[in-house]
């Protein structure tokens, strides 16, 4: 019998007796006031950093001139310009020299400052981790209270990857020393818009 | 590990408070883990139906887990993914070995994967000439020390500062004598920056596999399991076989409880959500059983593997706390490992179910509702009928069972004590008793509580 036949077999005589899941109701989570405020204070106590914009365009004008100074910028949102579409094709090499990504964020989440990203936001997968910066643009009216309303919200297994996102990388391995910037992004601004 | 070349836990404890400055340190440090993980729960309302949901989806799981199981593999295998099946740790390696093999790769990025510590996956590599580099920075710490992690979420928590830069002196030329966490995290940056670049293969563990999607979830602060998963041409996943979880919904119940009850953060940087291998990448996933069917079938302790590894039971333990991770001898230590690992080999860790005060303190804070130290005292008697314990531990507590099933006698041996402690205080004073070793002996009080209450009583 193979390694899975047999551990299916003992699986099945020993498994107790089929118990029910249980109902979650939403109506017993916690409630916000005022998710943005929430999302903000959140996304400040884990390292993040918030930006509140009525539009993008002050933001194209930061992009266009980063990228007028020669900064390796990479733009993944349409409403910003010319987008880097051919990011799948690049190493690993080349991506780790990514100063600052600009990426489009699905949902965000009050509770722990989380956002939700596609792979399709992405353009590649390592980009959100491997850039030196990152910069997330969210619409206001995408942030939900709690991880319930995040899942209700999204379909996580509509592409083949995809990630919540709070904060940037971060270790405390060194004697519970708070460092920012452990492997993945230095920092994570926010921008907010609506 | 071996019975007879590891030292037993009470041992190896006592090595580790010969230090007593560091001691105390380690204790307070993981209280401050144990109390940001009381305020992230405190912040919540819903906290304990949050770990009522969770204790229930497990059992839910636990109850039907042979039909998620093939759920998961048949939705998994249609995202593109290859699936494996262990029975044990050496089933595990070899699957792994094999795919080395077949792709002939050199360079290797591991991320934490607790099993792969229980399978021994790097020492068994290394007998094949392969290194594995791991990526997390505690690991990496440890790692170039050769040494095993002494915490299962916190892999270098027994060392300080000026530890880490004396390794990283050694094997990263950095500075000598700077003790800047900042710096040091920054060289192992650089550093596993280039082993990212340059791998072909990243191994991960799994935090929680979606019977629903075939997808699993692996959870990181610092992104490095994404680092080496996206960057390699190769990912293969390790998972113990109680990972699963019937649908993407009940994600949001394990994500909301896992951070908090680990460090107090609302949720890790990243939790990152596999489905598809990317393109002309290979997905695997090693689905590993090592003893836990057979866990499963025990009544009393199949509620173990409920387990989501958060630690919480480590940083609440005051045995663990004053031991360090160290003296557990096994890969996962800690009150949680101190029920799984007589299951694994009940000789060689027949010790870790005594190391407890039996508090209740790691039930109170475990996140899916695990009985632990009720299966701890449970494991004792297991140990003890099936003879895995020592002579003179089995003797002492035949005796005392056979002195307080005999209320006359026992009341005459209780006053002999008292006569004795006040007579001859140096016959207890002394250091053949295991009692006085850094402590005082009490007064002994003049008569018996039961005395004082037939006196008493009106």
């Amino acid at each position: 019998m193979s390694s899975r036949d047999t551990i299916l077999k003992n699986i099945t005589a020993n498994k107790p007796e089929l118990v029910e899941l249980p109902a979650i109701d939403l109506n017993t989570v916690i409630q916000y006031n005022d998710l943005v405020q929430q999302y903000k204070t959140v996304l400040q106590s884990i390292g993040g950093g918030t930006v509140e914009l009525q539009d993008l365009s002050s933001l194209k004008q930061e992009l266009e001139s980063r990228k007028a100074k020669g900064d390796f910028v990479v733009n993944r949102i349409a409403a910003l310009g010319e987008v880097s579409d051919s990011l799948a094709s690049l190493t690993a090499d080349e991506l780790a020299a990514v100063d600052t990504a600009y990426i489009q964020g699905n949902v965000a989440v009050a509770e722990n400052g989380a956002i939700w990203l596609y792979e399709s936001n992405m353009g590649n997968r390592l980009l959100p981790f491997i850039c030196q910066h990152l910069v997330i643009v969210i619409e206001r009216k995408s942030i939900v209270p709690t991880m319930h309303h995040a899942y209700q919200q999204i379909e996580s297994a509509k592409e083949g990857f995809g990630v919540f996102l709070a904060g940037p990388s971060k270790t405390a391995d060194i004697e519970q020393s708070l460092v920012i910037g452990a492997h993945g992004a230095r920092s994570l601004i926010v921008y907010m818009i609506g | 590990m071996s019975h007879t070349s590891t030292l037993k836990h009470a041992e190896a404890a006592a090595q580790f408070i010969n230090d007593e400055p560091r001691t105390n340190w380690h204790d307070e440090t993981l209280w401050f883990v144990r109390q940001k993980r009381d305020k992230a729960a405190h912040g919540l309302p819903e906290w304990e139906q949050l770990r009522e949901w969770a204790s229930q989806i497990k059992n839910h799981t636990l109850s039907n887990l042979d039909n998620y199981l093939l759920e998961f593999e048949r939705n998994a295998k249609a995202n593109g993914v290859t699936v494996h099946w262990a029975m044990d740790g050496a089933d595990h390696n070899r699957i792994i070995y094999d795919i080395i093999q077949k792709n002939n790769i050199q360079k290797i990025v591991k991320s934490k994967s607790m099993l792969t510590e229980e399978c021994g996956l790097n020492e068994f590599l290394h007998t094949k000439g392969i290194e594995t580099v791991d990526t997390d920075l505690g690991e990496r710490i440890v790692q170039f020390r050769n040494e095993p992690p002494s915490h299962i979420v916190l892999p270098a928590i027994h060392l300080k500062k000026q530890d880490v830069s004396d390794t990283f002196h050694e094997h990263l030329n950095t500075e000598k004598g700077n003790n800047d966490p900042q710096y040091l995290t920054e060289a192992a940056r650089q550093h596993l920056r280039e082993k990212f670049i340059e791998s072909e293969l990243a191994i991960t563990g799994v935090n929680f596999a979606v019977a629903e999607t075939g997808g699993f979830v692996v959870c990181t602060n610092e992104g490095n399991a994404d680092m080496g998963a996206h960057a390699a041409k190769i990912h293969i996943a390790c998972m113990g076989f109680e990972k699963m979880i019937p649908k993407a919904e009940h994600l949001s119940v394990f994500l909301r409880l896992l951070a908090r009850s680990a460090t107090g953060q609302p949720i890790t940087t990243y939790s990152s959500h596999f489905h598809k291998p990317r393109e002309g990448q290979e997905m695997h996933i090693v689905i590993v059983d090592n003893g836990r069917s057979r866990q499963l079938g025990r009544a009393d302790f199949r509620n173990s593997l409920k387990c989501i590894r958060c630690a919480a039971c480590f940083n609440t333990c005051p045995v663990y706390r004053r031991s360090g991770g160290h003296s557990y001898h096994t890969a996962v230590a800690g009150p949680i490992g101190s029920i799984l690992n007589p299951n694994i080999d009940m000789r060689a860790n027949a010790d870790l179910p005594f190391a407890s005060t039996l508090c209740g303190s790691c039930s109170n804070v475990c996140p899916v509702k695990i009985d632990i130290h009720d299966q701890l005292w449970k494991w004792r008697q297991v140990l003890v009928a099936e003879g895995y314990v020592d002579t003179t531990k089995k003797v002492g507590l035949k005796g005392m069972a056979f002195l307080l099933a005999r209320p006359r006698l026992y009341r005459f041996a209780g006053k002999m004590g008292r006569g004795v402690m006040r007579l001859f205080p140096w016959l207890v004073n002394n250091k053949l008793n295991p009692w006085y070793k850094q402590r005082e002996m009490p007064a002994p009080p003049k008569q018996s509580f039961r005395d004082w209450y037939l006196q008493n009583k009106k």
